[in-house]
C-alpha cells in the first residue's frame, strides 16, 4: 500500500500530509491533521456530524478519500469562527440553546453556513430541507432551526450595515 | 481486503486500461457515497480505486444542438439540478435528483453512479427508463450503448462486463407536449430507501386529448427497476382521463412482483407501485400542458 502526499488548503492555510488510499477525509482531518471539529457519527452518509465544505461544496466527509481534496480547498468548523469572533450561527446557536450534547452541532453549523453562502434568503421550509441530512438526537430540531433563521437575520442585517 | 492504490486518470482510454489491469478489485470512483461505505463495512472488495472525476467527459452536463441532454456519468446530482437547461427541460431528472439522500449526499452522488450500484430501489433509474435514457459503456473493445431499461441485471448487478466503465448518459430531446416526473413513497419526508417508486414520460396529442407514447417505469417491487411496457402501452392512443390513467396504474401493479422486507409489505408495495403510476402520470400531463 502506496501512501500518497495530498496538499490541500484547510480553513486558508496549505496543509500537507501523508494518507493511505483508502483513508476517509475525516479520519485525515482527525487523527493526521488534528482537526477534531468534525465529528464521526455514523461513518455512512446519514447523519451529517462530519460535514465540510470542499470546493465550495457541503459534503460528509467521511463519504470523501482524504486522496480526493488533493488540490482542494477545505474548510472545516474550525475554520468557521475569525480567530476568536464567533460566525453568526456559532453565536445565535448559544442564544437559542441550539445544542445540548453537542456532537452535531460542528456538522449543523457547518451545512447551516453552506446553506446561507449560498441562499441568504432561505425560509424555514428550505432550512429544514436542506439540513434533512443531519441528525440530532437532543434537540428536537425546533430551536436548531430557530437558530439558523435567526442567524440569517443576523448576516443579512450585517451584511447591509 | 485493504484500498491498495488510488488512481485519478485523466482519459477513458487511461480507466479502462487500469480496470482491465487489476480486474474486479478495481472499481470506479464516482462520488463515492455508496462505494466507499460499502468498502468500510466490507460488503464490497475494492484495490483500486479508480476516480473518473478528473476526466471531464465524465463530469459534463450538455445540451446537444437537437436538444438531447448528455450527463457524464459522475456528474453530481446538484450540479444537475443545478443546471437551467435540466430544470427547463428534464424536471424528472431534477426530480430524482434531488431526493437522492441528503444535500450533502447530492454534491458528490450521480445518476451513473445510481445506476452502477444497481440497487432496485435506485430512486434515479425509473426515470432514466421513463426518460429513454442509452447508456455510453466504454471497455477494452472500444465502445457500445444499451438502453437503460437493460442495464440492471439483478440486485447489484449489471451488464457491465471486465474492464468496462459507464461514460456517460444520453436523453433523447423532449417531444413537444411532453412531461415527465418522478415519485418516491418513503415514511418521512427526506433521507430515506424508497419503499416504492415511479416514473412517468408522456406525449400527448397537440390538443391535449389524447397520450401518443408514453413509458412508465417501477423502482423496489422487483430484483431490478422495471420498465413496464404494458403501463405505457395502455395509455398510447387512448384519451387523457381517469379511466385511461387507472388502466396504466393497474398495468403497473400487475407488473411488480415485490417482496415483504423491514420497508414495506408485497402487498403495500404492489398497491403502491399503481398509486404512484397514477400520481406521476398526472404530474407529467401537468407539465406536458404547462
Amino acid at each position: 500500500m502506496t501512501k500518497r502526499i495530498v496538499s490541500t488548503t484547510i480553513n486558508g492555510e496549505v496543509v500537507e500530509f501523508l494518507s493511505d488510499p483508502g483513508t476517509s477525509l475525516l479520519d485525515a482531518l482527525r487523527d493526521t491533521v488534528g482537526l477534531t471539529g468534525s465529528k464521526e457519527g455514523c461513518n455512512n452518509g446519514n447523519c451529517g456530524a462530519c460535514n465540510v465544505i470542499m470546493n465550495n461544496e457541503l459534503v460528509n466527509s467521511c463519504c470523501v478519500l482524504a486522496v480526493e481534496s488533493n488540490g482542494g480547498t477545505i474548510t472545516t468548523i474550525e475554520g468557521v469562527a475569525q480567530g476568536d469572533h464567533l460566525h453568526p450561527l456559532q453565536t445565535s446557536f448559544l442564544e437559542e440553546a441550539a445544542l445540548q450534547c453537542g456532537i452535531c452541532t460542528p456538522g449543523f453549523i457547518v451545512a447551516a453556513k453552506a446553506l446561507l453562502d449560498r441562499e441568504p434568503n432561505a425560509d424555514e421550509a428550505r432550512i429544514r430541507h436542506w439540513l434533512a441530512g443531519n441528525l440530532c438526537r437532543c434537540t428536537g430540531y425546533d430551536k436548531i432551526v430557530r437558530a439558523v433563521l435567526d442567524a440569517a437575520e443576523d448576516m443579512r442585517a450585517g451584511a447591509k450595515a | 481486503m485493504a484500498v491498495l492504490d488510488y488512481v485519478a486518470p485523466a482519459t477513458v482510454d487511461e480507466a479502462v486500461a487500469v480496470l482491465k489491469q487489476n480486474g474486479q478489485t478495481a472499481r470506479v470512483l464516482a462520488g463515492g457515497t455508496d462505494l466507499i461505505v460499502q468498502e468500510r463495512e466490507r460488503r464490497r472488495d475494492v484495490g483500486v480505486m479508480v476516480d473518473v472525476k478528473g476526466i471531464p467527459e465524465l463530469t459534463q452536463v450538455t445540451i446537444g444542438a437537437d436538444g438531447s441532454l448528455k450527463v457524464g456519468a459522475a456528474a453530481s446530482c446538484a450540479s444537475l439540478y443545478r443546471n437551467p437547461d435540466v430544470q427547463k427541460k428534464f424536471p424528472a431528472l431534477v426530480d430524482s435528483a434531488s431526493l437522492i439522500g441528503g444535500i450533502q449526499i447530492q454534491s458528490r452522488a450521480s445518476l451513473g453512479g445510481n445506476l452502477c450500484n444497481s440497487s432496485p430501489a435506485a430512486d434515479s433509474i425509473p426515470t432514466l427508463i421513463a426518460l429513454g435514457a442509452t447508456c455510453e459503456i466504454a471497455g477494452p473493445g472500444g465502445r457500445r450503448s444499451v438502453p437503460v431499461e437493460d442495464f440492471c441485471t439483478a440486485p447489484g448487478r449489471n451488464v457491465l462486463g471486465d474492464g468496462e466503465m459507464l461514460v456517460s448518459l444520453t436523453f433523447p430531446a423532449p417531444a413537444a407536449h411532453s412531461g415527465a416526473a418522478f415519485e418516491r413513497f418513503i415514511p418521512r419526508n427526506e433521507m430515506d430507501i424508497a419503499v416504492t417508486n415511479a416514473a412517468a414520460s408522456i406525449t400527448l396529442s397537440a390538443d391535449g386529448s389524447k397520450f401518443e407514447s408514453a413509458r412508465i417505469a417501477i423502482g423496489a417491487v422487483a430484483p431490478t427497476p422495471l420498465f413496464v411496457k404494458a403501463a405505457g402501452d395502455a395509455l398510447v392512443g387512448q384519451p387523457v382521463n381517469a379511466e385511461t390513467i387507472e388502466k396504466a396504474a393497474e398495468a403497473a401493479r400487475a407488473a411488480a412482483t415485490p417482496i415483504t422486507d423491514m420497508r414495506g409489505s408485497a402487498e403495500q408495495r404492489k398497491h403502491l407501485a399503481a398509486v404512484l403510476t397514477r400520481r406521476v402520470i398526472n404530474k407529467a400531463i401537468e407539465r406536458a400542458k404547462a
